[in-house]
């Protein structure tokens, strides 16, 4: 099954590729990864997806492993936590002008939005999670997609949830409580 | 004060405390040799960069502070590669300096311009590419600190040439500020309870003591806990010399080539407290059957080591000198008499076995070498060992009683290293006796570095054991391949003259009754020494778990009439 971490890391050059060398290395197979700035110019932070046939095991191998990493300041499993989860495509679909009414028409149930408009051509942006993204290509696909771009999930927990931190202490910043943290060892 | 990125490398190391460096200079890093001269540090001329790895990583190991080691760019860089991933396997501190090509020029192929950040990304604890002469002081900082803290391990810090020319103002940083890098020292409360109520309940605890222990000093706490709790310990191929030999508790060394009765505690065990040790699988044997009946304990530094290959009922995450110090006023004392006393019964059947109790049939055998030497040296000097049946029987023989004293490419099982690392322990241990055990495969791919050894004086004891064979490789042949010899059958040179084309004093030894003498000549003989012994051919290591079977299916040494 997938699961997602997020993973706050320090904003230098190579960060990504650490990362990414020690999902490598470690056999552990990304799903998904995408990486942005956040309100602290120092700090970066990833969504990553990674496919975890063992679940909870592979899922605590993996935030021990993030931790290794000098830069890694944080990591979060989100997987099983009330969160806010998109992904952002831009999906060009060839179209004649006098099928462009059944593209606007799909955009508009899935609330995705025509962004460029060519002869015959349209760029349709969606936002959204997974599940819905790929509905909208299914059905966009016999209409005729050329070419499409897809961000990658992010995922944010919603109100005061945190997700689950499986590393007693490697965090000084959010646990001081070692007997609590405890609790969390698998 | 304004310096040259050059003088900041030297003013930092200076600084670290180093005394010497192993290295070797080209064009990419020339600005920091010209700077060396004005600085105390000894540098070591090597003749290949990786003996200056491994010979940094031998003073690592012999003196407990950190090792360092220094290459030019490209092929400079490149050479330090197998030293680095050594270090690395054995979570050894190293800081290794490179030079790198101006940063203008990165990223166009310059000449002798390698991305030397990208190859040991793998294989380093953490590295760092410096472009600016203001980023050497915090980089080389942090890399000290990185690479002796929590699971020690190689830094590497590349440095560009521009950035060794230009000048800044030299401010050295104070403690490193790391948001991410946060090793956990203790363990909480509530484990350190369950793994005291695992231990009351346990009628065979074993304890496996690993390289953390050393890397740790917790010596004095294994041993009050071992001996508080009554548990026999066994220990990993580097956590020798933690525990010592002749202790009533100890089952020496486990694993593939480990004692039969160290093996049979494990498989038997009801309770397995794993101190700083990683399962490798060169000493679970196959995981399906290893310890099935016992719940398991793991102290570790590592996280990233708890759960990795076998699941554990109690992690305790953090320092094991710490963990052990609060764990011991927590646990009671017990006697597992019915239990050691079992242990004895095996301990008794492997002495009928051992090699110790052969007649003599005017062969020479490495394991009676290793243990003549021991003899002579009363167990107290310093072993390094290349890789191959040699490193195992040296492992078995030399009783090692104390720590910083065994040093052996575990993890890696990297062959050339046993010369350098002699070479670089010597650095650290001047006024104590050091012995390098090699096989003729492995001395033969770091054999110039005896020309080093002569150039430094180092005192250092070479024994060669030769049995014109790939020894290792062909005691699988015969054991798991029928006997088809492929790629093993090897030709030396004759090593005394190769000795005395160096300079260095060498015998050659064919029979029993020359060994105590030889080796008090060599004893006796300042500066390095050559033995060159000439060993039974097709002996094998026993006892032998083959790869991928149970702990307990052991190759037993068949018992001589
Ligand atoms: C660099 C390197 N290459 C290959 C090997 C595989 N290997 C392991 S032991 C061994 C044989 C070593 O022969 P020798 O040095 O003569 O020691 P012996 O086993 O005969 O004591 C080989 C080839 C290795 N460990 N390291
Ligand atoms: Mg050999």
């Amino acid at each position: 099954m997938n699961y997602t971490f997020i993973a706050l890391v320090e904003n230098k050059p190579g960060v990504l590729s650490r990362v990414s060398s020690l999902f490598r290395r470690r056999n552990f197979n990304i799903e998904s990864l995408a990486v942005g700035r956040t309100q602290d110019p120092d700090v970066s932070r990833m969504t990553i997806v990674v496919d975890c046939p063992n679940g909870d095991i592979d899922a605590h191998k993996i935030e021990a492993n993030l931790y290794k990493l000098v830069n890694v300041i944080d990591v979060q499993d989100v997987t099983h936590q009330p969160n806010v989860t998109r992904d952002l495509a831009l999906i060009k679909v060839l179209v004649a002008p006098e099928r462009r009414a059944e593209v606007n028409g799909l955009a508009d149930i899935f609330r995705a939005r025509i962004v460029d408009v060519a002869p015959d051509s349209v760029i349709v942006e969606i936002t959204g999670t997974e599940d819905k993204i790929e509905g909208m290509i299914e059905l966009l696909r016999p209409i005729g997609i050329v070419e499409m771009v897809r961000t990658g999930q992010v995922s944010m927990t919603r109100g005061v949830h945190d997700g689950v931190r499986r590393m007693p202490g490697m965090n000084e910043r959010r646990y001081d409580n070692m007997t609590e943290v405890a609790a969390m060892v698998p | 004060m304004k310096l040259k990125g050059a003088e900041i490398v030297w003013e930092c190391l200076t600084r670290e405390g180093v005394e010497v460096v192993f290295g070797y200079p080209g064009g990419a890093n020339m600005p920091i040799y010209d700077a060396m001269l004005n600085y105390p540090i000894h540098h070591v001329l090597v003749r290949h960069e990786q003996g200056a790895a491994h010979m940094a990583d031998g003073y690592a190991r012999a003196s407990g502070k950190v090792g360092v080691a220094m290459a030019t760019s490209g092929p400079g860089a490149t050479n330090l590669v197998t030293g680095i991933a050594t270090a690395m396997m054995d979570s050894v501190p190293v800081v290794f300096i490179t030079g790198q090509v101006a940063a203008h020029l990165i990223g166009g192929d310059a000449f002798q311009e390698t991305d030397v950040t990208g190859i040991t990304l793998p294989i380093t604890k953490h590295n760092y590419l410096v472009t600016r002469a203001e980023d050497i002081a915090e980089a080389i900082r942090e890399a000290f600190y990185i690479a002796r803290s929590g699971r020690p391990g190689p830094v590497l810090i590349d440095i560009c040439k521009n950035a060794q020319v230009e000048s800044c103002e030299f401010v050295y940083p104070d403690e490193p500020e790391l948001p991410g890098y946060k090793p956990v020292m203790r363990s909480p409360k509530a484990l350190l309870d369950d793994a005291v109520s695992l231990l009351e309940n346990a009628k065979r605890p074993v304890i496996l003591c690993g390289h953390g222990v050393i890397m740790s000093n917790a010596e004095e706490e294994l041993m009050q806990f071992a001996v508080k709790t009554q548990t026999p310990v066994a220990s990993t191929l580097l956590g020798l010399g933690a525990f010592p030999a002749s202790h009533s508790l100890s089952l020496g060394m486990m694993g593939m080539h480990g004692e039969a009765y160290a093996n049979n505690a494990i498989q038997n065990s009801d309770l397995i407290l794993a101190f700083g040790m990683r399962f490798d699988d060169r000493v679970t044997g196959t995981l399906k059957t290893y310890a099935p009946k016992a719940k398991k304990i793991h102290i570790e530094i590592d996280p990233s080591e708890v759960h990795k290959n076998v699941f554990v009922d109690v992690p305790l995450v953090g320092d094991i000198k710490t963990v052990v110090s609060d764990l011991i006023p927590m646990v009671d004392e017990y006697d597992h008499d019915e239990w050691l006393e079992e242990i004895q019964g095996w301990k008794n059947d492997a002495d009928t076995r051992s090699i110790m109790n052969w007649k003599e049939d005017g062969k020479l055998y490495v394991a009676h070498l290793i243990a003549d030497i021991w003899k002579a040296t009363g167990g107290g000097a310093i072993v390094t060992t290349d890789v191959g049946q040699h490193q195992m029987w040296t492992a078995q023989y030399y009783q090692l009683e104390k720590p910083n004293r065994w040093i052996t490419s575990g993890g890696a099982g990297t062959m050339g290293f046993g010369l350098p690392s002699a070479i670089g322990a010597w650095f650290a241990a001047k006024d104590q006796e050091i012995w390098a055990v090699a096989g003729d495969g492995g001395f033969q791919m770091t054999a110039a570095e005896l020309t080093t050894a002569v150039q430094e004086g180092a005192n250092v004891k070479i024994a060669i054991m030769n049995n014109n064979f790939l020894g290792m490789v062909r005691q699988w042949q015969e054991f798991f391949f029928e006997k088809r010899y492929s790629a093993v059958n090897m030709v030396t040179p004759d090593f005394v003259k190769l000795a005395d084309a160096h300079g260095v004093p060498a015998r050659r030894v064919t029979t029993r009754e020359e060994v105590a003498d030889a080796i008090e000549w060599a004893r006796n003989t300042q500066g390095p020494v050559v033995l060159e012994f000439k060993v039974e051919r097709e002996d094998a290591v026993y006892p032998m778990v083959p790869a991928g079977a149970a702990l307990h299916e052991m190759i037993r040494r068949p018992v001589k009439a």
